[in-house]
């Protein structure tokens, strides 16, 4: 059964939207992530135009995120003075970003920058996180006490604020500026940037690991909501149906991973997110690097 | 008597208009004549009739509106693969399909078809500005053309070959016209040439329109002329929808 897509301007079938939707919503969910940087290439891989899913995905996020957001406030697994704080610097990072977002695409550079980001990003954090994980794994084996957090130049930064659920006493700057990085990926790359912001909160920040999941989607609902307002503005490629279709599989499986999300230790959900996102930095690597069957791309002229 | 007079001088100017010589010999017509984008639409298939006399050739071709088209071309930068050179085309058919009862090359001089654009071998695509002009040789240029229009025929958008004209008796004939859901929206022209001898003996345009409608018009129409409303409503359509997956599985 297929649908048309107004903004898109081509056909696809329901059950694939609605699969992808719930796939990702479910690994969303399971690792409070948005899941955007599987979804985005995923979209551009099934013949939607890059522009209209990295501006849709962040539609998209929006739903599932609130959907996620919920489960997590109900356990109290929310610092919404953190949430604030990452906001913050994710409105002003997401604005620059979109407005980069159409320069790029003037400049005929938009796909490659993208892609190499994900190849950048996915590859640092993913192969950081494997590290961690395995080394905590092989800590609480041998049930040797964790690692005492270490004072550094972190803390000899100005405007110190207590966060009380994070149970951390850390200058205001630090989550600003992650939030200000995350927002610049988001509109560029199309994802709410939970795969950078929960390594960096947890690793950089020092949160524990269940009030990360559920403050990065609190931050991720409002930056990607503002992507979204913007890119409709700007170059009006959100198409409504399709996000549409995206969230209705997208929230159900959001749910559902929660709930499984809950019963993973820490470590193992950072072992099995940073295999994740290494097999997609792989897959975009060797993408860049093979010999393209069509060596020509079209785009529509006019700049 | 007068009235018979009258009646008669009506029927002989029928009749001599009807005679083969000075007629019109060529009538087209199509199944439909527009093309609805609805919510289920997955391309099209339209039949075009017509009636000529049957010991002519037949061509029938259909482009889209004409836009300009940027081809890049991927260049190897440091391992990876990045959009190098770019020209961009002028007045190039967003659609075009070709369909003939015998290969056209058989029937068709080369300066009619140069002239009226017959075959990917007359389409005239010329680049935009004469800075890319001046800086690209016949040889990269030609090759740009040909990545155009093969990329085109990928996309469904141009016949990869040209599709049949079919004969039913001695002057009624038809062909399919097929349009994949990927389609530009516009006013497309169905040229339709009677060949004898070598020269156009007629032809025939028909304007046959492509248009979203319903739902997917207004979602279109509406993102277009109320570009912060429509964001608005995209964000708040998912809040509830986020919102709402939640209450329900609370409950379930």
């Amino acid at each position: 059964m297929h649908i048309y897509l107004p903004i898109a301007e081509i056909s696809v079938n329901i059950f694939l939207i609605l699969g992808l939707g719930g796939g990702v919503g479910f690994l969303s969910g399971v690792f409070g992530v948005g899941g955007g940087f599987l979804m985005t290439p995923l979209l551009i891989f099934i013949g939607i135009p890059p522009a209209v899913a990295v501006a849709t995905e962040a539609n998209q996020i929006v739903a599932s995120s609130v959907s996620g957001v919920l489960a997590h406030w109900k356990r109290g697994n929310v610092d919404f003075k953190m949430g604030f704080a990452l906001l913050f610097g994710g409105v002003i990072g997401s604005s620059v970003g979109v407005w980069l977002f159409a320069l790029l695409r003037g400049l005929g550079q938009l796909d490659l920058v993208i892609k190499l980001s994900y190849v950048v990003f996915l590859g640092i954090i993913g192969f950081l996180m494997l590290i961690e994980s395995i080394n905590a794994m092989r800590r609480s084996r041998n049930h040797a006490p964790p690692k005492r957090r270490a004072h550094t130049w972190m803390h000899g930064l100005p405007f110190k604020m207590r966060f009380r659920r994070s149970r951390l006493y850390i200058s205001a700057l630090l989550p600003i500026s992650i939030g200000i990085l995350v927002g610049l990926l988001a509109a560029i790359m199309g994802v709410g940037g939970g795969f950078v912001m929960v390594p960096a909160m947890i690793y950089l920040l020092g949160m524990p690991t269940a009030v990360v999941v559920g403050t990065s989607l609190f931050q991720i609902i409002f930056v990607t909501a503002n992507v979204t307002v913007l890119q409709a503005v700007n170059t009006q490629t959100v198409d409504v149906v399709l996000a549409l279709l995206l969230l209705s599989g997208g929230v159900v499986g959001a749910q559902v991973g929660a709930r499984v999300g809950v019963k993973l230790k820490g470590e193992q959900l950072r072992g099995l997110l940073a295999l994740m996102v290494l097999i997609v930095c792989a897959k975009i690597s060797y993408d860049l690097m093979v010999t393209p069957a069509e060596l020509f791309t079209l785009g529509r002229g006019g700049h | 008597m007068m009235k018979i007079l009258y009646s008669l001088i009506i029927l002989l100017s029928v009749l001599t208009s009807a005679n083969p010589a000075t007629a019109r010999e060529l009538s087209v017509d199509l199944s439909e004549d527009v093309v609805q984008i609805t919510a289920g639409f997955d391309g099209s298939e339209l039949l075009l009739f017509g009636a000529a006399d049957g010991m002519a050739d037949i061509v029938v071709i259909v482009r889209g509106p004409i836009r300009d088209e940027l081809v890049r071309r991927q260049e190897r930068v440091m391992g990876v693969w990045a959009n190098g050179a770019e020209v961009t085309f002028e007045n190039v058919p967003s659609y075009y399909f070709i369909a003939s009862n015998r290969p056209f090359e058989e029937f068709i001089p080369q300066e009619i078809a140069r002239e009226r654009q017959i075959g990917y071998q007359e389409m005239i695509l010329t680049p935009k500005d004469d800075i890319a002009k001046a800086a690209l040789d016949d040889a990269t240029l030609g090759t740009f053309r040909d990545a155009l229009i093969r990329v085109k025929q990928d996309h469904g958008l141009y016949g990869k070959k040209a599709g049949n004209v079919h004969f039913i008796g001695d002057n009624l004939f038809r062909t399919q016209l097929r349009f994949p859901n990927n389609i530009p929206v516009g006013q497309y022209a169905v040229d339709v040439f009677v060949f004898r001898d070598g020269r156009i003996a007629d032809e025939h345009t028909t304007i046959l329109g492509v248009q979203k409608f319903g739902m997917e018009a207004e979602v279109y129409d509406f993102a277009h002329r109320h570009a912060l409303p429509y964001g608005v409503l995209a964000i708040l359509l998912a809040a509830m929808a986020g919102w709402f997956a939640n209450i329900i599985f609370r409950k379930g």
